[in-house]
């Protein structure tokens, strides 16, 4: 009888129940600060006191000189890294599931940078970079050719570090390409020795559209990652020489250094829209791309 | 294969286990060791010489939060005078320095957990703390009568007094190496002609006329900081003009000067300027490759530190001004130490303050840090054995050829003048422009802090 008395709604209430723990702290610690972080950018805040200016901030920042630089390089640096990312992981992937005897000890070659603090990264990348006294350069000499400035030439510096950003993340790629190569049934691969195809066959014709899953992955967390980077500019190159190398993130940050906190959040608030306005579309596109095992 | 793998499988879990818990250990070693130490610290040795009816009977504990990058130990010889004196403890909490911990000060204060005492920057950085806010005023106590009246300005709101100096003034200077200045037969330059006439002859002799050390860009701005005495003499109200939205960089000659002379001293610099550190920069200065440097002269006690046999070879000249007779020093104040108002030892904190900021303090403090400038006390005195670099920058304060540097006289200083610095030493960007520049970045400052006029 008890059992009958629940009717449909606290049926579903019940269900609800075991929700609000994580709600709870969902709404807390990430929706609520969202939606307070859209009321501070419209105000000039010095973390105690604040005064609503309305739109004030988004013009300062808009009128940034330095933000032309910081959209094209975060543009360039996410795509740069993503696609780096996508094909060096790939191509690792495939390798690394083939027959290869040591490639289990080659997997952890490739994952471990993924370990490192990016920090830590940074800091010892930037000293091998250095032009004259740095390893690279030294090694370059030893060939006889003359290294770059990496880091001071503002033609190269952004490229420099996203150099070091696939290197450190190429890892997790090639982790998620090898679990959805793995995944792809044996019949297939069988199927098409049948038919007698050959290595690039199989790469072409079954690894490719089978791994779209796990390709649209790397690239959807890749191209996120790579708009809103931070750490790793700012151990290397802190944004510098001058400006060249100035991502939206870094920016905003300067601004927070500054104590221009309520103009900082608005930046975040920008950020925050323009990742969405570009990250969305993008998952659209790409699911349309899975093909269903 | 697949028993191969399992093995391997089986070696890496168990490595990866041992790693574990040797970590594990590890880290309850390291516990075991701090709780020790603190223990055997705990009994307090009381000192019987020097004690004063002021004397607290149940020892007291100050905590004093200062930056990682400060020498402490002047100011810890002070403390320890002060815990034999008056039963006060002094316990260092240790903050970042720069963008990092100005934040973290901040936040601290808006958060209600200040120290009792803060040491922070003097001047504009401090000025946006809103000490009015925070801090006690001082401005009646009986230590702020030794406070020479240059130092004020620096650490007052509406002509309230919120804080004392930290120790000996500094100068935003030249240094440079006198042993190659030496050989190479060149005097202490008076003009920025003679300044140019020498970086050729020292180009010539093949070594490194002018150190940059862009990679930490902070060291970049020193050209233009340096040249505000210089700037002064020729725009005396620039500062309050400046201050008040009347006057810019950009349309100022004199100060638009500052940027163009940094602009001018690219080709005299060492190569790998922009990927030179601070540090490696004052290794050159030290052993000849670079004769150069414009810097801050607390970079003396850096030198004093590492290579302590060379401090008598390096000296100061100010920045030279186009014109000889305008030539003067620019002088940075010292760091000030505030007392946090809603703190739970005010009383305690004052009597610390009162004895740190006495001419007795400053020579105290003299015993363990030499000054890099003279001191902003009344009656306290150069000791004998101060740097030779120092005892050069004195004519400027005998003669009365200094001005404070502009981040002293007007709480207004853009957060992007490191990286335009930057550009225009590099190169990238003229003089011109990026004066333009920094006047926009002077304005969001200013809107943003809420700045009347602007």
């Amino acid at each position: 009888m008890q059992k009958a008395s629940l009717t449909k709604a606290s049926k579903r209430l019940y269900t609800y129940k075991f929700l609000l723990p994580a709600g709870i702290i969902y709404f807390v610690l990430f929706l609520l600060p969202t939606i307070m972080s859209f009321f501070f950018s419209m105000t000039r805040w010095d973390l105690v006191e604040w005064n609503f200016i309305g739109f004030d901030n988004y013009k300062t920042f808009f009128s940034e000189s330095s933000l032309n630089i910081g959209f094209r390089n975060t543009l360039i640096y996410a795509v740069v890294t993503c696609s780096l990312k996508v094909i060096l992981g790939l191509l690792l992937g495939v390798a690394l599931t083939s027959g290869l005897r040591i490639k289990g000890y080659l997997r952890s070659v490739v994952f471990f940078p993924t370990l490192l603090s990016t920090i830590a990264v940074g800091i010892a990348f930037s000293s091998m970079m250095h032009p004259s006294q740095g390893l690279i350069n030294k090694s370059l000499a030893l060939a006889g050719i003359v290294g770059p400035d990496w880091l001071g030439d503002t033609s190269i510096a952004l490229l420099s570090v996203a150099f070091v950003d696939v290197w450190k993340g190429v890892g997790m790629a090639t982790v998620i390409f090898i679990a959805g190569i793995m995944s792809i049934p044996e019949d297939y691969y069988e199927a098409l020795q049948i038919d007698g195809g050959n290595a690039w066959d199989r790469f072409w014709h079954i690894t490719n559209p089978l791994v779209a899953p796990a390709m649209n992955s790397v690239i959807i967390l890749s191209f996120i990652g790579g708009l809103r980077s931070f750490d790793l500019v700012w151990a290397m190159t802190k944004g510098g020489p001058g400006f060249s190398t100035d991502l939206i993130a870094s920016i905003i940050y300067k601004q927070y250094q500054g104590g221009f906190y309520g103009l900082s959040t608005a930046g975040n608030v920008i950020l925050f829209i323009g990742v969405s306005l570009l990250a969305f579309p993008l998952l659209k596109l790409l699911s349309k791309r899975e093909v269903d095992l | 294969m697949a028993q191969q793998t399992k093995k391997t499988k089986k070696t890496i879990l168990a490595l990866t286990g041992a790693l574990l818990v040797t970590s594990a250990l590890t880290a309850c070693g390291s516990k075991d060791d701090d709780t020790k130490t603190t223990t055997t610290t705990e009994p307090s040795t009381t000192a019987t010489d020097g004690t004063t009816s002021e004397r607290y009977a149940e020892p007291v504990t100050l905590k004093l939060m200062i930056d990682n990058q400060t020498s402490t130990e002047g100011i810890k010889a002070v403390a320890d005078e002060i815990e034999k004196r008056y039963n006060i403890k002094t316990e260092f909490d240790l903050r970042p320095g720069g963008d990092e911990g100005d934040n973290l000060v901040k936040t601290r204060l808006a958060t209600g957990e200040m120290d009792d005492l803060s040491f922070y920057n003097s001047g504009s950085l401090f000025k946006a703390l809103k000490p009015e806010k925070y801090f006690l005023d001082v401005t009646n106590e009986p230590f702020m009568q030794n406070v020479m009246d240059s130092f004020l300005p620096t650490v007052s709101v509406d002509g309230k007094v919120y804080a004392a100096p930290s120790g000996a003034s500094q100068a935003g200077a030249w240094l440079y190496n006198k042993k190659v200045y030496a050989d190479l037969g060149l005097s202490v330059p008076k003009t920025w002609d003679e300044l140019k006439a020498n970086n050729e002859k020292i180009k010539a002799a093949g070594k490194t006329a002018v150190i940059g050390s862009y990679k930490d860009s902070w060291t970049s701005q020193l050209i233009v900081l340096a040249d505000y005495a210089n700037v002064q003499a020729d725009a005396p109200t620039f500062a309050d003009d400046f201050t008040n939205n009347k006057a810019k960089f950009a349309d100022t000659p004199a100060a638009l000067r500052s940027f163009q002379k940094l602009g001018e001293m690219q080709p005299y610099m060492n190569k790998d300027y922009l990927a030179t550190t601070y540090d490696q920069a004052i290794k050159m200065l030290v052993d000849g490759t670079g004769v150069q440097y414009p810097m801050l002269t607390f970079a003396l006690s850096n030198i004093f530190a590492t290579y302590p046999d060379q401090i008598d070879n390096i000296g100061v000249f100010a920045q030279p001004a186009d014109n000889a007779d305008k030539t003067a020093l620019t002088v940075w104040m010292p760091a000030a130490i505030s007392i946090y108002k809603d703190g739970k030892n005010v009383e305690a904190a004052k009597k610390w303050l009162n004895f740190f900021a006495s001419p007795e303090g400053m020579a105290i403090q003299a015993t363990k840090a030499k000054p890099e400038g003279p001191y902003v006390i009344k009656g306290a005195q150069l000791p004998d054995d101060a740097y030779a670099g120092v005892k050069e920058m004195m004519p400027y304060f005998d003669n009365g050829n200094n001005a404070p540097a502009l981040e002293f006289l007007s709480p207004l200083k853009g957060p992007n003048l490191p990286q335009l610095t930057v550009e225009v030493g590099a190169g990238m960007k003229s003089a011109e422009d990026n004066a333009k520049a920094y006047d926009k970045d002077v304005e969001k400052q200013a809107k943003q802090l809420g700045i009347q006029g602007w």
